[in-house]
């Protein structure tokens, strides 16, 4: 098989865009993917979004975006996936190369969280959950991870502080990070001190929804341009697992099946040990899911994964840093466009361009997001090409 | 309005009818018709007893719309006796707070409107603490 190339990236600040609309903000971060390849001509565009018919009445978002970004004509299409729907994207770029059926795909990831507020997101997102057994008892995304959050506590015995060290974490690498939403660093008082969202869940636990977009070039090894001035990131493995939608019949609550496979084969397809990697862009869009993660991958024993987080082994400096540009609690969580930053911000690491957060002789880079409460975990390697 | 949708699930809603498994005796809810412990077919009718306890709660105060005339408001995992969890509100707590292990009983309450004031009432399953004698 070819090696899948990210010639070019591009995103976005995630924030919230108030005076940008869903294609400008899509188009935003499609020029600087397209510039940062060296004006490469993409043959098909991949769309990773979540909830933009619900949000913004738009479906169809393959065709508007390709017509929108002056590729009218290209295969498009849109891909939903729940919270991996920007990962899902990266897959069909990569599947699409992989295949021998497309030389150069475009992919991106855009989401507008803020065309409704309140109530009426809280509506669209819990679309998410299982409508006739979940939505309808006014189970709420946050609600849903709240109820795994009380589970963990109670049978690990978790202090009420326990989860302190993802959101910590996240905020001190966020504070290095130009586009991401949150900047500021926290300190442990801030989070014991947090208002309650859904308990045990409080504001620092959950990542905030907000938009953005980011997209990547891909292109197969062979069409390689020459003379591009950043070093190349291969997509050297991909892999999805998926688990129940709904929390209730899942076979082990505590436990994130989907994770543990789609990391044990992606990490055999890269022929890589997970003590090889040396950065874990993991799915922290809860405090809980991001330890949860941890211990599915085999990183952390199983209910330690919230102690693995506040003895600093997933800090820049740590064992396994993790969220190394903020995650989704710091930057951000764009929703459908998530999974497209974790590579973008895996290549800028793997090409040493990550600035104060740069993990020093990174090579191979983790990058997973998750479909609902890991119901399907969407997991890629990428690794600097040799 | 949804009406085909919350009529299909009437049973499930106010009889809390699942499957039981033919080959495995497993009990399953909601009915799925594949059993999800020995993937052979599972089409027998079972009435949960309605009875359970607490696997896990959390309290929603920011909730979608048509739910947030009743915020904040209980949801649960509710383990039930027969075996499967099932996700519902907690209702009649009263005064007591809700701890995991607390045994529950099922009752029928309205889950919320369908659309608009001038909406369908959705009724369904809630689960609220096993009432004990006074005294």
């Amino acid at each position: 098989m070819t090696d899948i190339i990210i010639a070019g990236i591009g995103q976005t600040p995630v924030g919230e865009h108030w005076d940008i609309s869903l294609r400008s903000l899509a188009l935003q971060a499609i020029q600087a993917a397209i510039q940062d390849s060296g004006g490469l001509k993409p043959q098909a565009l991949y769309v990773g979004n979540m909830l933009s018919a619900a949000i913004s009445r738009q479906g169809h978002l393959g065709a508007l975006l390709a017509d929108y970004a002056g590729l009218t004509g290209i295969e498009a299409e849109s891909v939903e996936v729940g919270g991996a729907s920007g990962g899902a994207a990266l897959r069909l770029g990569f599947m699409a190369i992989a295949s021998g059926m497309v030389d150069v795909a475009l992919v991106v990831g855009v989401e507008k969280f803020t065309d409704v507020i309140g109530p009426d997101l809280e509506a669209a997102l819990a679309t998410q959950t299982d409508a006739d057994f979940e939505a309808i008892h006014g189970l709420t995304l946050s609600a849903q991870a709240a109820l795994l959050a009380r589970r963990y506590i109670f049978e690990n015995q978790v202090p009420i502080d326990g989860l302190a060290g993802f959101a910590m974490t996240a905020h001190f690498n966020g504070a290095g990070n130009a586009n991401a939403m949150y900047r500021k660093v926290i300190a442990l008082e801030a989070y014991q001190k947090a208002e309650q969202v859904s308990d045990p869940l409080n504001i620092y636990d959950i990542a905030p929804n907000a938009d953005g977009a980011a997209a990547l070039v891909l292109i197969r090894r062979e069409l390689l341009p020459q003379g591009l001035p950043h070093p190349m990131v291969r997509v050297a493995a991909s892999a999805v697992a998926s688990d129940t939608l709904t929390l209730a019949e899942r076979s082990d609550l505590l436990s994130f099946s989907a994770v543990q496979s789609s990391t044990d084969a992606a990490l055999q397809k890269a022929d890589l040990t997970r003590e090889q990697i040396d950065l874990f862009e993991y799915y922290d869009a809860f405090s809980i899911f991001a330890a949860l993660s941890l211990e599915a991958a085999g990183y952390a024993k199983r209910g330690m994964g919230w102690k693995f987080a506040n003895e600093g082994s997933i800090s820049l400096t740590g064992q396994i840093p993790c969220a190394t540009m903020g995650g989704l609690k710091a930057r951000g969580n764009p929703g459908g466009a998530t999974g497209v930053y974790q590579a973008v911000e895996a290549s800028l690491q793997l090409r040493g361009q990550a600035g104060k957060n740069q993990i020093s002789g990174a090579q191979h880079a983790l990058i997973q997001c998750l479909g609902g409460p890991a119901s399907v975990s969407i997991t890629h390697v990428l690794k600097t090409m040799a | 309005m949804e009406i085909p949708r919350h009529w299909r699930l009437k049973k499930q809603r106010y009889g809390l009818v699942g499957e039981v498994c033919p080959h495995c005796e497993v009990k399953i809810f909601p009915p799925r018709d594949i059993c999800p412990a020995c993937g052979k077919e599972a089409k027998t009718a079972f009435t949960f007893s309605g009875n359970g306890e607490v696997f896990s709660f959390t309290t929603v105060y920011e909730a979608p719309s048509g739910f947030n005339e009743t915020t904040p408001y209980t949801v649960a995992l509710v383990k039930l006796d027969e075996g499967p969890l099932v996700t519902a509100q907690l209702t009649d707590l009263g005064e007591t707070s809700p701890e995991i292990g607390m045994p529950v009983e099922m009752v029928t309450r309205r889950l919320r409107s369908d659309g608009d004031e001038r909406g369908m009432l959705i009724y369904g399953y809630k689960f609220r603490p096993v009432l004990q004698a006074a005294g």
